[in-house]
């Protein structure tokens, strides 16, 4: 019943997507993604360049390959190359991982900061620096802190179901990220205030700074592990987010398919909040960019906010690092990038980008 | 493909909805399931679809129980086209039609060319092509209800079940509507479909000359071809409101309430304290 009336069209649409265009669009995709390819290689090019000891692109680029002058290179592949690779990766994670919680949860508005993940994945591994432990035992407690989060989530929402689902989604997110910000800050009162503390106020407001090549080993392999799944599931994905119902009418097991996509965007999104901390923000600006650009068809989704994400934390890390004499936390960039752009979103307001 | 309910109780653990429920379709019947709001037809729908299951008793679809088939298999052999709603996300019409097909699909498989040629197929036939391109979140009613038959035909089951396909329809596109459900049914061809759709006008059961189930308070109260089944004795007891069914001239059957004169001076009152 009711269903015509709530989407009333605003504006009609000007067909951008238009059948035509469809095999010529195959045809260009190969070129686009070439481009993106170079686009992003130009950024990490220009990150490696800058810095408080700047290079000339050849000496950067001799560096790269192991000639010229030896403080350049150490500079470059010791100190830059490993924090170039680490915004890729993590902005990837976070773009990915938002993009799949958002067609998980047939909406637009969630992200793993809103959903809790973030912060449960944060508390987890507060937890182990806290208690000491290796960092890939850190890595597992915000692995396992950030599906806790998501659950609880998800369980509670359905809970309070006689709500309008995506508030109950959201409002539950705020109450599970608080609840695990409390006991985070229950664990920061608690630490060693010489050691401990520092490391954990720094590490909250998401950083880079002190990565090294031996934190990338097991991130990124992890964050492969997680994104591989999505990236394979692609088109199913798409079916689950016309909900659950639908979608095991159409032929999907959707509990099973739910439980993997939770798990694998769980992953990638805890391995690297255990890498640089919690970065906010990334999971919900970019995939909203990417499907502005690319359209919401998962295939071409993922990579699209894949490569965004990775784009946009390279360049806030570079800004980061460059634009005062202290390291600006990546989180405080994010969010002040982020914020007006989420409340542009709302304003315009428009279904279906939205 | 037929399909077959018996001793069905539907409904929730620990809230029945309906009981006692059989009925059987094969391939070129068109079963209507008619009943006052609440009645049970869109649980019994769901039921019948292997999404809830049932309570007692069982379902059978082309020989073999649901609960012993996948979803995947279900999906093959049974096509659902829910009321036309609008998905959180603006996915082309063409991409909707193509969900049709993952059914058919590899667990990680993509649709490929076959499976896109096979959704134009299914939008064309519904004389829809143009809107392949058009973001279906912006389309009309109407345009999504026929987008999701479309839909229904890409994933090409034998049984097509549809929950009141007409609901939030014009008065062309209801006929349009009726018009597909009548030629995908195609009797006359000998490898129609079946069909089971919820309606709440009786003069849809009559216009497609369907099977009917007329449903109160989740139990079947009458059944068979509409002449018979939908008298103006049963419509009246399951509505709660005296029905009359005459013929036009041209032999068709109409279903009509009697507006009863008491309820008017209420519904004006109400009209006038909400200006």
């Amino acid at each position: 019943m009711g269903g015509g009336a709530r989407a009333a069209p605003r504006k009609p649409l000007s067909a951008p997507r238009i059948d035509a265009a469809r095999p010529a669009r195959r045809l260009a995709a190969p070129p686009l993604w070439a481009g993106v390819a170079v686009a992003l290689a130009g950024l990490c090019f220009g990150a490696l360049m800058l810095g408080p000891y700047p290079l000339t692109p050849a000496e950067t680029l001799g560096a790269l390959l192991g000639f010229g002058d030896a403080q350049a290179q150490i500079v470059v592949r010791n100190v830059r190359l490993p924090r170039v690779a680490a915004a890729l990766l993590v902005g990837a994670a976070l773009a990915a991982a938002g993009a799949s919680y958002q067609a998980l949860f047939r909406n637009p508005l969630v992200s793993p900061d809103i959903l809790g993940v973030s912060a449960g994945a944060g508390l987890g591994a507060v937890l182990g620096i806290f208690l000491s432990l290796p960092v890939a035992a850190i890595q597992g407690m915000a692995f396992l802190g950030g599906l806790g989060a998501v659950t609880l989530v998800g369980l509670v929402a359905r809970a309070v179901r006689g709500t309008d689902p995506t508030l109950a989604l959201v409002l539950t997110g705020v109450v599970v990220g608080a609840l695990a910000g409390a006991a985070t800050s229950l664990l920061k009162v608690m630490a060693d205030p010489y050691d401990q503390l520092p490391a954990i106020t720094f590490w909250l407001l998401g950083s880079l700074a002190s990565v090294t090549m031996a934190d990338l080993a097991p991130a990124a392999p992890a964050v492969a592990l997680g994104l591989v799944p999505l990236a394979l599931l692609r088109w199913r994905i798409n079916v689950l987010s016309l909900g659950d119902e639908e979608a095991r009418a159409l032929g999907v097991e959707a509990g099973r398919l739910r439980l993997v996509v939770v798990a694998a965007a769980t992953l990638a999104t805890a391995s690297v909040v255990a890498l640089a901390g919690v970065v906010g923000w990334v999971g919900l600006v970019i995939p909203h960019v990417a499907r502005m650009l690319v359209g919401p068809g998962f295939g071409r989704l993922l990579p699209a906010a894949a490569a965004l994400g990775a784009g946009y934390l390279l360049v806030v890390d570079t800004l980061a690092r460059t634009m005062a004499a202290v390291e600006i936390p990546l989180g405080i960039l994010t969010a002040v990038i982020g914020a007006p752009f989420f409340i542009w979103l709302l304003a315009r307001g428009r279904r279906g980008w939205l | 493909m037929r399909l077959q309910a018996e001793g069905l109780a539907i409904g929730y653990p620990g809230g029945a909805v309906g009981h006692d429920l059989a009925l059987a379709v094969g391939p070129g019947d068109i079963l209507c399931l008619l009943g006052p709001n609440g009645c049970g037809k869109t649980t019994l729908l769901r039921t019948l679809l292997g999404l809830l299951p049932p309570l007692a008793g069982g379902v059978s679809l082309g020989g073999e129980r649901l609960e012993r088939l996948s979803r995947a298999e279900i999906a093959r052999r049974a096509a659902y086209v829910p009321q036309a709603h609008a998905p959180p996300f603006p996915f082309t019409a063409l991409e909707i039609v193509l969900m049709g097909r993952t059914a058919r699909l590899p667990p990680f498989g993509q649709p490929g060319r076959a499976d896109r040629a096979a959704a134009l197929a299914a939008l064309t036939r519904l004389g829809i092509g143009d809107l392949a391109a058009r973001d279906y979140s912006q389309l009309s009613g109407g345009q999504r209800q026929l987008v999701l038959i479309a839909r229904a035909l890409a994933q090409e089951a034998p049984l097509i079940v549809m929950d009141e396909p007409t609901a939030s329809l014009d008065f062309g596109n209801q006929a349009r509507v009726l018009a597909e459900i009548a030629a995908l049914a195609g009797a006359a061809r000998g490898d129609g479909r079946a069909v089971v759709l919820t309606t709440h006008d009786p003069d849809q059961a009559f216009a497609l000359n369907a099977q009917v189930v007329l449903m109160k308070a989740g139990r079947i109260v009458a059944r068979g071809a509409p002449e018979n089944a939908l008298t103006s004795a049963a419509l009246s007891e399951v509505y709660g409101v005296p029905v009359v069914v005459e013929r036009t001239q041209s032999g068709r059957a109409v279903c009509a309430p009697t507006l009863a004169r008491q309820s008017a001076p209420s519904i004006t009152s109400e009209a006038l304290t909400i200006t």
